[in-house]
């Protein structure tokens, strides 16, 4: 390999990925004094968090001030179906309210109360209304306001590039290789720290909710490098993505559509989630549609919320059921209404984003007529097993915070939980990092050599399949086996088909030049969703029981036994290893808490 | 559903490059994104082309549809004749890096420039600010901007004139904007956007607001308001009078 053909940079901190756990976490290994690198893999203020809606989950108390950390935390914890890490889900509810407030001090303008603080909303699986927002674009707000505190803050942004190696010597992180899209040439990055903020894996299936780039490049970097993965049987169906027309599936429709008073209704008009309450939730939703209503109307202190507010892994069940029950609509869907429970005025100023993509996208007048919703994935709950305080994996250097740390949000995420998640736990990264990156140790050259004949190698092929046909067969795949509902002979098959296009990936080949070659980027993105796929499947395989996001047909019951039993993906030699391994019980005092909630 | 539609990419480097023709069959509700996807991953894998969400909200797909600059992914086929041969080419106002994309870096640059937003001291104790809706509304518009820069593509100063080098162009006026009419900012960005800015380049043609895909009132609620917060510093007798006194202000380059 030409020496020529690599820039070497040297950081004192990498982050990877400039969504908003990446720049927070920049950001403040910069504040720490570190030389910083961001490296992302699209333009920067492209990431995924410019797609999230809803709004951040914060206990600030502006609306309903019975709110606090506690509980946010018995929230979480429940919806995540005790799961969760309960001391990351503990240090998320006290240090949520402190992240929002300093983005307003970076410029955040979120929507207002009356008296002048920062609004907050309703969502599901939250008590309170405890959302802070913008309309339905809290997302790009937030990345905005962290770009330009980021821009100011110098950090040097390395754009269009994406990693395709973690190197470690002597058992701790000693740099990273990338490739930079335009030139197709590569650079290599000395670090004794590595921050992981990639975000999640779903565009491992046919119908997401998640951009190209959503490849669960961390995960797999992270895994190649021998740190522990964990939950990754845990995949979050969002209830309601666009259904219609075809090539707008799977197109997220905000959760902030049922908390402004949008209703799930199947195709003989029944409003149907009031048959699906859980046991867990009895006694905290409305029994009737009157009380719902009232509670949408502003009445919220004498009645109880709406069924739709329940949370994502039981609405999403629930959607399934009635479609597969012949109660779905013609391009098999139910649908989500809210022209009827609010005035087009209150709809076009809460919800602008979805008036305009069903207006431009689906020739849907949402202020007039009901949306066709189903199911789509969205959102990865398991990831990179790290430390609760530092956010450190189990490789000495490297870190990972958001979408791909694992442990937070347990068997299912609470909506508004992930934009409070990336703050809390980007600001720890980036912390931790900055304080212990130490002096990276020299990382061989042989082992440069290879993984950048690796990352070429498809090239050597001008003859072998495209690489876009193999990704297409991956998602279906995954979709077929590995979806909301499934079972042992499934994911069996998934396994089974997943080892076949292991070998179709490594005849994959590129034609054309370097520059700027989608064929060849996918090509490269394939061995991390193989990765990734085969880590679901396997641990899915192994949950045999059903909690929160994760359904066994096979095993549809909980198993108490299981709730804080984890699943353990490493890499051994060659060969993918799983094993259980149990969480540490939680302290007493807040196992009351969840209990008896005080 | 699906009928047999034709596409004219540009296909090429800032060197060279031709229109080259391609047919995909269309299905229902496609938009062009989903076309110029079908090419790549079935005739042409190395074509390229800049996307994430599909959805509107991340402006990464930005081009020129029949010498419209529009979002390809909020562009439906079906907008076309059916018989028509749909032409797709790279933004005009930025160089060719391949095919469908250009390098937006310059905008980057620009917006790095555009000095900070610093807050007034807090007004409750707690560190926290007191703001009221009707205050934000107009920066909540600007903070629409998903930065796709077509704005920048349409506007005669950039894409005619090539005035890079002097004007900031309409995005980047959008996004002083947002802190220049922030309640809480106290930073003063007029000299700023008189000088390196160049607005005083901007004839007001409105070309800008009317390729915006988020609807923005770039021209009449962004553009208009800081000319004017320019001229008011610059030709106001008593401000004149208080920067001679002061002394501030002085160093200006003197130019639009």
């Amino acid at each position: 390999m030409p020496t020529q053909d690599i820039r070497t940079h040297t950081y004192d901190v990498v982050v990877i990925g400039a969504g908003g756990a990446g720049l927070r976490a920049a950001i403040e290994a910069s504040a720490q004094k570190a030389k910083v690198a961001l490296v992302c893999k699209s333009l920067l203020g492209k990431a995924h968090t410019v797609m999230a809606e809803g709004g951040a989950a914060a206990a600030l108390g502006n609306v309903m001030s019975e709110d606090n950390w506690r509980v946010h935390f018995r929230d979480t914890m429940r919806g995540g179906k005790m799961h969760n890490n309960w001391r990351m889900a503990q240090i998320h509810a006290q240090e949520a309210p402190d992240r929002i407030n300093e983005l307003e001090a970076w410029g955040a303008l979120f929507d207002r109360t009356p008296d002048g603080r920062i609004n907050q909303r309703p969502f599901g699986g939250h008590t309170y209304s405890r959302l802070a927002h913008v309309g339905d674009r809290t997302g790009l707000e937030m990345i905005r306001v962290l770009q330009d505190k980021g821009v100011h803050s110098g950090i040097d942004v390395h754009m269009e590039c994406t990693i395709v190696r973690l190197f470690v010597v002597g058992g701790r992180i000693a740099g990273a290789l990338g490739y930079f899209r335009e030139t197709g040439r590569f650079a290599l990055f000395r670090t004794g720290a590595i921050v992981l903020a990639t975000g999640g894996i779903g565009k491992a299936w046919q119908i997401t909710s998640n951009s190209w780039e959503y490849t669960g490049d961390g995960h797999a970097l992270a895994y190649e490098a021998g740190a522990e993965l964990i939950d990754m049987e845990f995949v979050q169906f969002h209830p309601t993505g666009m259904v219609w027309p075809p090539s707008v599936r799977g197109i997220l429709v905000t959760e902030g559509v049922r908390g402004e008073g949008g209703v799930l209704k199947n195709a003989k008009g029944e409003r149907f989630m009031f048959r699906y309450m859980p046991d867990m939730f009895k006694g905290d939703f409305a029994d009737t549609e009157a009380e719902a209503d009232a509670w949408v109307k502003g009445d919220r202190k004498k009645n109880r919320r709406p069924p739709e507010l329940l949370t994502r892994d039981v609405v999403s069940k629930a959607i399934v059921k009635e479609i597969a029950e012949g109660r779905g609509t013609e391009h098999g869907g139910v649908l989500l209404d809210i022209a009827s429970k609010q005035s087009a005025d209150l709809i076009k100023k809460k919800l602008p984003s979805m008036y305009h993509q069903f207006k431009e996208l689906a020739q849907v007048d949402i202020t007039k007529d009901p949306m066709e919703i189903g199911p789509t994935t969205h959102y990865m709950m398991g990831g990179v097993k790290v430390d609760a305080e530092t956010q450190e994996s189990t490789v000495r250097g490297l870190y990972a915070a958001g979408e791909v740390g694992g442990g937070m949000h347990g068997a299912n995420r609470l909506g508004g939980n992930s934009l409070s998640d990336l703050l809390v736990f980007g600001r720890r990264a980036g912390q931790y990092a900055a304080e212990k990156h130490g002096t990276p140790p020299r990382i061989p050259d042989a082992d440069v050599d290879i993984a950048m004949q690796e990352a070429l190698a498809p090239f050597d092929r001008v003859d072998g399949e495209n690489p876009f046909a193999v990704q297409s067969a991956l998602q279906a795949v995954m979709q077929r086996h590995a979806g909301i509902i499934r079972d042992r002979q499934g994911l069996e098959t998934a396994l089974a088909e997943l080892d076949k296009l292991k070998v179709r990936a490594l005849e994959a080949g590129v034609t054309g030049s370097r520059e700027y070659n989608p064929g060849w980027h996918t090509a490269i993105d394939l061995r991390s969703l193989l990765v990734v796929s085969e880590a679901t499947a396997r641990a899915a395989l192994e949950r045999t029981e059903s909690r929160g996001a994760h359904t066994r047909s096979d095993y549809p019951d909980s198993d108490d036994k299981q709730a804080r039993e984890q699943i353990v993906i490493k890499k051994e030699g060659t060969r993918m290893t799983v094993r259980r391994e149990t969480q540490p019980a939680l302290p007493a005092d807040l196992m009351t808490l969840i209990k008896e909630g005080k | 559903m699906t009928e047999k539609r034709r596409l004219r990419l540009f296909r090429g480097t800032r060197e060279r490059g031709e229109l080259k023709e391609y047919q995909v069959a269309a299905g229902e509700g496609m938009v062009v994104l989903d076309a110029v996807h079908m090419i790549q991953a079935e005739q042409a894998p190395d074509l390229a082309v800049r996307w994430n969400c599909k959805a509107g909200k991340c402006g990464s797909c930005s081009a020129e549809i029949n010498g419209k600059p529009r979002l390809m992914c909020m562009t439906r086929m079906s907008d076309y004749p059916a018989e028509e041969t749909i032409t797709i080419t790279p933004m005009h106002a930025f160089p060719v890096i391949k095919d469908l994309v250009t390098d937006v870096s310059w905008n980057y640059e620009v917006n790095k420039r555009i000095p900070a937003f610093k807050p007034r001291a807090p007004d409750a104790p707690d560190g926290t600010w007191r703001m009221y809706q009707y205050e934000i509304e107009r920066p909540q518009e600007f903070r629409k901007c998903i930065e796709c820069f077509l704005c920048q593509d349409v506007c005669h100063v950039l894409r005619t004139h090539e005035k890079h080098e002097q004007f900031m162009g309409p995005a980047m006026l959008v996004r002083a904007a947002v802190y220049e009419m922030h309640p809480l900012d106290e930073a003063d960005r007029r000299d700023h956007l008189r000088h390196e800015g160049g607005i005083g380049f901007c004839n007001i043609t409105k070309c800008c607001t009317e390729v915006c895909p988020e609807s923005i009132t770039i021209t009449d609620n962004a553009i208009i308001p800081l000319k004017e917060r320019v001229v008011d510093a610059n030709y106001d007798p008593l401000a004149a009078l208080w920067r001679k006194v002061t002394r501030k202000g002085e160093g200006g380059r003197g130019k639009g």
